[in-house]
């Protein structure tokens, strides 16, 4: 069988405390806040570290303001799609988290470690043994992308159905380093790359994510993904947006599993802003925000197709919120 | 009957739903070493040196074996004796076994592994059908077989097959193609060996005690009765675990080494490497029909992509030809096959063994031809059905036959004449037919192919057999059968089985024989017991229903001694009179026919499965629940492969080896299922039964595509029906090119002249049928 390695589990009582292990400790330890993704990681090698240090600690609400809701980062992304406030302040976020993985894996994974879940590549999700006869990729032990060998860089996947829609909704997450705290929109915590793909320091602890929504905030999120459960997003639309009247005064459109990180489609935005959110505008704003999705041959299904489905995904979000009644979550 | 036909529960379902069942990666005897396996990096590569010297010296390491400590090949057909436990010389695919550790904790096997190292020789692989049919690069991957990376060629003629071409009024020829894909089984392959005063003993999950038996004693070289195979409580196989295995092997030379026990649980990836699962097939059928759509010829060929090594692939090449007479009346039949070997894991029998392949072509054949002609495909199919006690072209004898029943139930229930057609929704049919059991056993000899001892002592009753249950129920139909004889309830019963040295030969769960095979030698055995019991009552003047099972057995016991009855099953002999007439005979068959409806859409080209019908002519249900489940798995599985598995290869390696990348359905993809046991109580099966483990699956692919077909007006001529092949052929349908996805063209393969036949006659008496079609 594919055996965990040994390491060391640490406790501490706090964030603080947790930071500064993780200064101290450097690149050998990581945090563990579900460990869904992680502990498969480790049996295949691919994070390799004789440390972990629990974030058990965090507190698990999830609490409501008038214009938004505060998810402390411990809180399971079970608690969260099933959270009565967010399904309708938040529908899209509720719905995000809903769709990850499976119920016994959303029981256990948290919205923290969705938010920092590692990004994914078909040539990087293996063990160390496939890794190994393949030729390492540059994301773990080699030195080239495998799936765009003339390129610098890593192009795996961000893999999170929550950060889009975290972006979308103007998310900040608050973060706990060795020597204080400070806040971070959310669109600011990932960086266009697959190894690199997290501004924050390692040491800082995302301890709670605060989504901003107004009664007048509609929100969807669809996931394409070949089964009903279980499968990482391999193309998805987040869409928050508030209508005056008929017309769309505000939106956010942010792509997954199309790009390193969450790609906001700028221009769908400003082209649905002042417009009346009918089949017509939909339609082509779905075709301004595949544009810039340029998915590789890294992921399930082939890449063409991934193209073509992103204009998918974002109509169909763009029409779940259409239908939606303003913050009532449809 | 007391219990037959009753829907009980399994007798293992309460240990295997507990926990208390004890499957080998569960044991954790005394001093247990762990064994690790280090395996080829490279696809195809001749091994230079192997240097263990760092591994050895590692703490907790044991032993280190490579290659050189177990030279003897092994193989499940003796025609091919092709596999090394460890390849010292030349490696043939990535994961093929190299060396192998035993050491005190499985992270130190591990490390120990990682240390050693091994020069290569790379050479270029094959990767493809057509590839393997050039002449290799560098070297052949196998030494012996045809040209180039040839392993097999079959060519056989039955019947007039140019007279037959030549009565027809439309002929049609269509290529396809069935991708590989593998078992999946829930618990990976495991095995525990120890040796002890100078025995072994290996704990295995296998479909195979006996052939994992005669595999040992050839590679340790040992004699069989130095040697227990025992059936550890097991967790899936599907075909499987129906060869010897490497790992098998190894943990038994390791303990002969260590003298300690010693363990090996493949991983999932592993798994894969193992595989021995569904050969991806390239097919090419051309058939002529007359007016009214009845069948006067059909030619066949296949192309099976083998994987490195033999393991069932000349018996897989028979199978994609065998079967094709058994449904439909065939009059003149040509079939050429070929497997070739490629540098990826080899491939054996998966749930249908080489016939779900030919299913999938023959079905959507059929179906084109009926479009063709303008009639309804299920009418054509209809008036091409076999009938009952005759034999057909390649001299297979079909006894019961319960075809028109199993279409006419899902037709009706499905409505299928009355569906709703357009915006992308679809309804598909197809039927299938297969094995009770293979008419010959593996290795060629004259003895029974499952024997059942019964035990009987003071009231308690014991039923000892070499059958191993893998999860379909085997147990379970051993104690009904022998329950119902006796006058008992199943879980009455104790059973000993799968364990060489105590229990007689069953050659294994495959070829969904042991209901049949197994059941009729319990029969046999139990109803020599209860004529003794019954002597026994009536000699003190009792009737057998009057007293109680005790009481009858104390007075057989005073009256007979010690109470044993034996009972066994040889199948008949009906194979016909050529050369590979092996491959094919049963002594009944099962029938299917299944509907499936979908709604497939136009713009993203996802199919979603909206339900399935299926019927499923079992013989007699002994038990109709278990049934329902291996029909209901049947269609799961058959629905994964049609939609969505894939043994795919990129430079050189599988492609994704994980349960999370390889997709198979799950619990949410599974339409409902509405199933319907036809019963048509077969002469020769106990009680009537037949097989029902595999048979089910082989309509889905091919109902499903017809439903595409129904849906969106294209073709999709070969799985997995991916999203992106739909898309693709709607394109094609739109620019006005055939509305089709598929191979293009069928390779160009130096096939063996044919083997001419003559048919039988036609009916079992002996006389020629007086049906259209065979003057």
């Amino acid at each position: 069988m594919l055996r965990l390695p040994r390491f060391r589990y640490l406790r501490p009582k706090d964030a603080r405390e947790a930071a500064r292990m993780a200064a101290d400790l450097g690149p050998r330890a990581m945090f563990v806040a579900g460990g869904t993704d992680l502990f498969p990681k480790l049996k295949r090698r691919q994070f390799e570290i004789d440390t972990l240090i629990g974030l058990d600690f965090l507190p698990r609400s999830v609490r409501n303001g008038t214009d938004e809701c505060v998810i402390d980062a411990g809180a399971t992304l079970a608690a969260a799609a099933h959270d009565q406030h967010l399904n309708i302040r938040c529908a899209g976020y509720a719905q995000a988290a809903g769709l990850v993985s499976s119920p016994p894996l959303r029981n256990a994974g948290t919205i923290g470690g969705n938010l920092c879940v590692d990004t994914r590549c078909n040539y990087y999700d293996m063990t160390y043994e496939w890794r190994k006869a393949a030729g390492f990729c540059i994301k773990k032990d080699g030195d080239i992308c495998l799936v765009a060998p003339s390129s610098p860089r890593c192009w795996a996947l961000s893999s999170s159905d929550t950060a889009p829609m975290a972006i979308a909704l103007d998310g900040m997450v608050s973060l706990s380093g060795p020597d204080g705290e400070r806040e971070l929109p959310v669109a600011a915590l990932y960086r266009d790359d697959g190894i690199q793909y997290m501004a924050k320091q390692p040491s800082e602890v995302v301890t709670a994510l605060r989504l901003r929504a107004t009664p007048q905030t509609r929100s969807a999120y669809v996931k394409l993904r070949r089964r009903g459960s279980i499968d990482f997003p391999i193309a998805g639309a987040a869409i928050a947006l508030v209508l005056h009247g008929d017309v769309v005064s505000d939106c956010h459109i942010v792509l997954s599993a199309v790009a390193s990180h969450p790609l906001e489609a700028r221009a769908a935005e400003e082209f649905l802003k002042g417009r009346p959110l009918e089949p017509e505008a939909i339609r082509q704003a779905a075709e301004l925000a595949a544009k810039p999705a340029k998915p590789l041959d890294n992921a399930d299904l082939s890449h063409f197709w991934r193209k073509r489905m992103v204009r998918v995904v974002v109509e169909q979000a763009l029409r779940q919120v259409s239908d939606q009644q303003a913050g009532l979550g449809g | 009957m007391k219990v037959v036909g009753k829907a009980l529960p399994k007798v293992d379902a309460v240990a295997k739903v507990t926990g208390r069942a004890v499957y080998a990666d569960d044991m954790l005897l005394p001093r247990t070493l762990h064994c690790k396996i280090l395996r080829s990096p490279h696809p195809h590569a001749r091994i230079l040196s192997i240097d263990t010297s760092a591994a050895r010296r590692i703490p907790g390491v044991l032993a280190v074996i490579t290659g050189a400590d177990l030279p003897i090949k092994f193989g499940i057909l003796p025609v091919t004796q092709d596999e090394r436990a460890l390849e010292h010389q030349k490696v043939r695919y990535v994961g093929d076994p190299i060396a192998a550790v035993a050491a005190t904790e499985e992270e130190i096997a591990a490390a120990a592994c990682d240390a050693i190292s091994v020069e290569y020789e790379v050479l270029e692989s094959v990767m493809s059908i057509d590839a393997a049919l050039e002449p290799a690069k560098d070297e052949r991957i196998q030494e012996y077989g045809g040209p180039n990376n040839v392993h097999k060629f079959v060519a056989l003629e039955f019947g007039d097959v140019d007279g037959g071409f030549e009565r027809a009024k439309t002929t049609r020829e269509d290529v396809f193609f069935f991708q590989g894909n593998t078992h999946l089984p829930m618990e990976q392959h495991s095995a525990v060996a120890t040796y002890v005063d100078g025995k072994v003993t290996l704990w295995s999950s296998t479909q195979v005690v006996h052939y994992v038996h005669r595999a040992l004693a050839k590679v340790l070289e040992l004699p069989m009765h130095r040697i227990r195979v025992i059936g550890a409580a097991h967790g899936g196989g599907f075909g499987g675990k129906t060869d010897p295995f490497a790992h098998e092997i190894i943990v038994c030379k390791l303990a002969m080494l260590t003298g300690r026990p010693v363990k090996c649980t493949l991983t999932r990836e592993e798994v894969f490497y193992a595989h021995r699962g569904r050969h991806p097939v390239l097919m090419w059928v051309r058939s002529g029909v007359d007016g009214e759509g009845r069948i006067t010829a059909m030619h066949f060929r296949s192309a099976l992509d083998g994987g490195a090594y033999g393991s069932y692939g000349v018996a897989s090449t028979f199978y994609t030809g065998a079967l094709q007479t058994v449904t439909y009346d065939i009059p003149a039949y040509r079939f050429e096959g070929c497997r070739v070997f490629t540098n990826k894991p080899p491939c054996g029998p998966k749930r249908g063994h080489g016939t779900p392949q030919p299913r999938f072509a023959l079905e959507l054949h059929l179906e084109k031809i009926a479009h063709d002609i303008g009639l309804d495909p299920v009418e054509l199919k209809r008036r091409n059905f076999v009938q009952p006690n005759t034999r057909t072209v390649n001299w297979l004898r079909i006894t019961s036959c319960g075809l028109e029943e199993c279409t006419r139930k899902v037709i009706d229930a499905s409505r299928f004449h009355e569906r709703r057609r357009g915006g992308g929704h679809g309804m598909g049919f197809a039927i299938s037919s297969y094995l009770s059991g293979a008419g010959t056993a593996i290795y060629w000899n004259d003895m029974p192919h499952s024997e059942v001892q019964i035990k009987v002592d003071r009231g308690g009753v014991t039923a000892f057999c070499g059958a191993m249950d893998i999860g379909q129920g085997s147990d379970s139909v051993l104690a009904t059968i022998v329950a119902e004889e006796l006058g008992l309830q199943p879980s009455d019963v104790r059973l000993v089985t799968a364990d060489t040295d105590t229990t007689p030969i069953d050659l294994g769960s495959y070829s969904s024989r042991v209901t049949f095979m197994a059941g009729n030698a319990a029969l046999e055995a139990a109803r020599k017991m209860r004529a003794m019991l019954v002597e026994a009552v009536e000699a003190g003047g009792h009737r057998y229903d009057d007293v109680t099972f005790e009481e009858a057995s104390v007075l057989a016991e005073a009256r007979f001694g010690t109470l044993t009855s034996a009972g066994s099953y040889t199948p008949p002999r009906i194979a016909g009179p050529y050369k590979g007439s092996g491959v094919g005979p049963s002594p009944a068959y099962s029938y299917s026919a299944c509907v499936v409806d979908l709604d497939a859409d136009a713009r993203t080209g996802l199919i979603k499965v909206n339900k399935v019908w299926i019927a499923h002519d079992v013989g007699r249900a002994i038990n109709p629940l278990l049934v329902e489940g291996q029909v209901e798995g049947s269609v799961y599985m058959g629905l994964g492969e049609a939609l969505m598995e894939e043994q795919a290869f990129r430079k050189g390696l599988h492609k994704w080896p994980s349960m999370l990348e390889y997709k198979s359905p799950t619990f949410l993809d599974m339409p409902e299922v509405e199933t319907f046991i036809v019963e048509t109580i077969d002469p020769e099966g106990p009680y009537g039964a037949k097989e029902a483990g595999q048979g089910p699956l082989l309509p889905v692919p091919p109902a499903l595509c017809s439903a595409v077909y129904d849906a969106l007006g294209v073709w999709i001529d070969e799985i997995p029906v991916t999203p992106e092949k739909v898309i693709e052929a709607l394109r094609r349908k739109d620019k006005g090119e055939p509305a089709r996805y598929g191979p293009p063209r069928f390779p160009a393969i130096p096939y063996p002249p044919t083997i001419k036949v003559e048919p039988p006659p036609k009916n079992l008496d002996g006389h020629v049928a007086d049906q259209e079609g065979t003057r």
